[in-house]
């Protein structure tokens, strides 16, 4: 994983979410790890959008329950 | 107040605005100077931390809701718990124009960056029922939970209704009031186009060269209760609603029946609620918006209930400029402060009233008074006119 590439990933959820920057681990489950329901991922999205400069579908969510899996679907992207 | 002959005790209240954050602060503001070089004025420096668990709670809280929150939370702390069944606490709230600046916020991010950007919270935050969807949430209140929308007069009305829930038995405590936060740019650009704000950037009631309001925000939460329940648990009784008076002018959407008739159906109204005469009244807490027509208006009903300069008026929105739905909470809360405090607090901003008025304007020094009912006027764009009655314990 790319050190510097996930700390902007970090950057945008500690934002979005209001939890540390040592909850945002890959292996942090975003409903119970984060306390973020759907609609906190949406605007997570939003700002990962903006800050990796991708575009990443709603369906593409689903089945995103952690970090990891998001960071790879928005890495993914590039 | 008529209908169920319950009576109903006020037993808390929270208050935040421009001149003052909470109940102590906002009477010093109340008999602080008048607001002079503003179209606009807002609460400054505000801080919705206090009141949120985190910074994502509050981002997704319009700044109207936030104002709901944080006055609620005083006047909570100030009635202590109502010893009522949740499920007949209600919540009776108001707002003229809800989260319009989110709205605005939303708009313009709609434009600059399209529809995939627009916040997934934009309709809980612009939604005008939001503020009492949130105190209902936060204090687990199960009983009817309405938001009602009739502009300058929402938060009157909300009051009158809330108490009415209580008296007709419906609810044994209601927690009611009114927010507002509508100073954006759209909201500045659209009430001085219609050339409701004052150019000169003071609100000077009846003042014979009054040009237009400055407007206001913040918020006013009162806490009611059925009064034996209120005894029952010993609380500390602040005041009674004694009466309201709802109606219409029916006549122009925003300029007042000529002659003031609708407010003057509108006191009588609240009066025959309470089963008072004008003479037993000792203060009129106007609605005295600085604007030429409805202060107008208002003097000459005044002048038809009360009688030329037969009860002391006062208007506070030369210091809280006009916070149009939480206007009338914040002057039902200053009514119970000019009880408490045994003084008529004067109307900021203005030097010279009106020769044409023969209402007995408390300028110039705050004025010390007997405490007795005092009728609060609330009169709205639309034609809506509320008045409500409040009496010391």
């Amino acid at each position: 994983m790319d050190q510097a590439m996930f700390a902007r990933f970090r950057k945008c959820a500690v934002e979005v979410l209001s939890v540390s920057e040592d909850q945002v681990v890959p292996e942090a489950k975003f409903g119970d790890d984060l306390d973020a329901d759907s609609l906190d991922l949406v605007e997570l999205v939003m700002a990962l959008e903006e800050e990796f400069g991708v575009e990443v579908p709603e369906e593409d969510l689903e089945g995103i329950e952690t970090v990891g899996q998001a960071y790879d679907l928005v890495v993914g992207k590039l | 107040m008529k209908g169920g002959g319950r009576r109903v005790a006020i037993t808390g209240y929270g208050v935040v605005a421009p001149c003052g954050i909470g109940r102590k602060a906002f009477w010093d503001g109340l008999n602080g100077p008048g607001i002079t070089g503003h179209r606009s004025i807002e609460i400054a420096d505000w801080d919705p931390s206090p009141y949120f668990d985190s910074p994502k709670e509050s981002r997704r809280a319009d700044r109207v809701e936030q104002f709901a929150v944080a006055a609620a939370a005083e006047a909570f702390e100030h009635a202590g718990r109502p010893a009522v069944d949740t499920d007949r606490f209600g919540t009776i709230f108001a707002t003229g124009v809800g989260g319009l600046r989110s709205t605005q916020d939303q708009i313009e991010v709609l434009i600059a960056k399209g529809e995939r950007r627009v916040s997934p919270f934009l309709v809980p935050m612009m939604m005008p029922n939001a503020p009492g969807a949130a105190i209902s949430m936060r204090y687990g209140l199960r009983g009817p939970n309405e938001t009602i929308c009739t502009a300058c007069a929402a938060s009157t009305h909300a009051i009158g209704y809330a108490a009415r829930l209580i008296s007709w038995g419906m609810c044994d405590a209601v927690v009611t009031g009114g927010a507002e936060s509508a100073g954006c740019s759209i909201g500045v650009a659209s009430f001085g186009n219609m050339t409701a704000l004052s150019t000169s950037g003071s609100s000077r009631p009846f003042d014979v060269d009054r040009d237009g309001f400055v407007l206001g925000e913040g918020a006013g939460v009162l806490i009611l209760e059925e009064w034996s329940a209120a005894e029952g648990r010993g609380a500390n009784i602040l005041g009674e609603v004694l009466g309201a008076g709802s109606n219409a002018d029916a006549h122009h959407i925003t300029a007042p029946a000529p002659g003031g008739t609708g407010a003057i159906g509108c006191m009588r109204l609240a009066l025959t609620d309470a089963g008072l005469e004008p003479g037993d009244i000792g203060h009129v807490n106007a609605h005295g918006t600085s604007t030429p027509l409805n202060d107008a208006a208002e003097a000459a009903a005044v002048s038809e209930v009360f009688g030329p300069r037969g009860i002391p008026v006062t208007s506070t929105k030369g210091v809280t400029g006009h916070a149009l739905g939480a206007a009338g909470a914040l002057e039902a809360i200053a009514m119970l402060l000019a009880m408490e405090h045994r003084s008529i607090p004067p109307t900021a901003g203005t030097t010279s009233v009106d020769p044409e008025f023969t209402i007995d304007l408390v300028v110039g020094a705050a004025r010390s008074w007997t405490p007795a009912p005092s009728i609060s006027n609330s009169l709205g764009f639309g034609g809506h006119n509320g008045s409500i009655i409040i009496g010391p314990v």
